[in-house]
């Protein structure tokens, strides 16, 4: 995707949530990203060490929880991931479905020292 | 010991709140606004001829493009009778927040009453760039084939409404509109869809009466 900008608007939050609680040090970050959004932890990761270089988030540790893609079928409700090819409830076929996960995309909490 | 900070905010916030500044912009020259977005080719240009076409005898029209590269697209809406603006990305996937408001101050917003974002052709980045519009169009078409939901299942949730383009192929093409249709409800239930042909003219009507209704249920408020 885009993973500069996103590396930067997390940096930023952090930062800003940071101060407020007067911290010294940011140790970790939490981030709850739905498989439905294409990014690359990885390249996160790489960008985090080059931007929060000179921060107090230099040596944060970022935590990845990935969600996957899940549909809840609203006639026999069975929870499922989905196939590749089909969101048809595996149970009863039924296409009166809906997306109950996956869709995620925020920082959820930071740890601190303060 | 370190200690939790409850944050829960959404990883793009920074472009989220220069779009609520975006649209509170357009709200204070009353115009109406449109983020059209498509995977390159599918018909986004097109369709900002056809609907200035169309239009422009009703209302003024603007239009501001995003491309990585050319001013091809703005030049075509240009010569369709709109006011067009072209942002050059310079290699970025997707307009921003911030691109479309270095845009905006290239184009008058005191003299339109509908601007149309053609945002840079894209299945995956655009959708989750929010532009500050009123609303957020996706355009298929069928030669993409009818898996573009299930692959991009991002890009089908986030829309208002959807543009089917090229229907006029459909005899050529292994396009099963019902697989396709049954993908986007899922996702996006009772998401407005339009079926079109750009080239024909088949269709284009239903999608420029809805948008006619829109300018004029937004104009309502002032």
């Amino acid at each position: 995707m885009h993973e500069l900008t996103v590396t930067e608007s997390l940096l930023e939050i952090a930062l800003r949530h940071a101060e407020k609680a007067k911290a010294q040090r940011i140790t970790a970050l939490n981030l709850v990203i739905g498989q439905m959004a294409s990014i690359v932890d990885e390249s996160i990761q790489f960008y985090w060490t080059i931007i929060a270089n000179e921060t107090i988030a230099r040596e944060a540790q970022l935590n990845f929880r990935r969600i996957q893609t899940e549909f809840t079928c609203q006639a026999c409700k069975t929870v499922y991931n989905p196939l590749d090819d089909s969101f048809l409830c595996p149970h009863c076929q039924s296409e009166n479905v809906r997306l109950s996960a996956g869709d995620e995309f925020f920082l959820e909490s930071i740890e601190i020292e303060s | 010991m370190p200690e939790r900070v409850k944050v829960v905010e959404n990883i793009l916030s920074a472009n989220d709140r220069l779009a609520t500044v975006i649209n509170q912009q357009l709200k204070a020259h009353r115009v109406f606004s449109i983020n059209l977005m498509a995977s390159p080719g599918a018909g986004k240009t097109s369709l900002i001829e056809q609907t200035i076409r169309i239009l422009s005898t009703k209302m003024r029209i603007g239009m501001i493009n995003g491309d990585i590269a050319t001013s091809l697209d703005a030049d075509r809406a240009a010569a369709a009778g709109a006011i067009a603006v072209q942002i050059n990305t310079g290699g970025e996937c997707h307009l921003d927040a911030v691109m479309l408001q270095q845009g905006l101050q290239s184009i008058d917003l005191a003299n339109l009453d509908l601007l149309l974002v053609e945002n840079v052709g894209n299945l995956v980045c655009p959708a989750s760039f929010d532009l500050g519009t009123h609303k957020n169009v996706l355009i298929a078409s069928t030669p993409e084939g009818d898996d573009k939901p299930y692959k991009y299942p991002g890009m089908y949730r986030g829309v208002d409404a959807l543009v089917i383009n090229k229907i006029d192929l459909m005899p050529y093409l292994n396009f099963d509109m019902n697989r396709f249709c049954q993908g986007v409800e899922i996702l996006n239930p009772g998401v407005i869809t339009f079926k079109v042909s750009c080239r024909s003219g088949e269709g284009v009507n239903t999608w420029t009466d809805w948008l006619l209704a829109n300018v004029a249920d937004y104009k309502k408020q002032f």
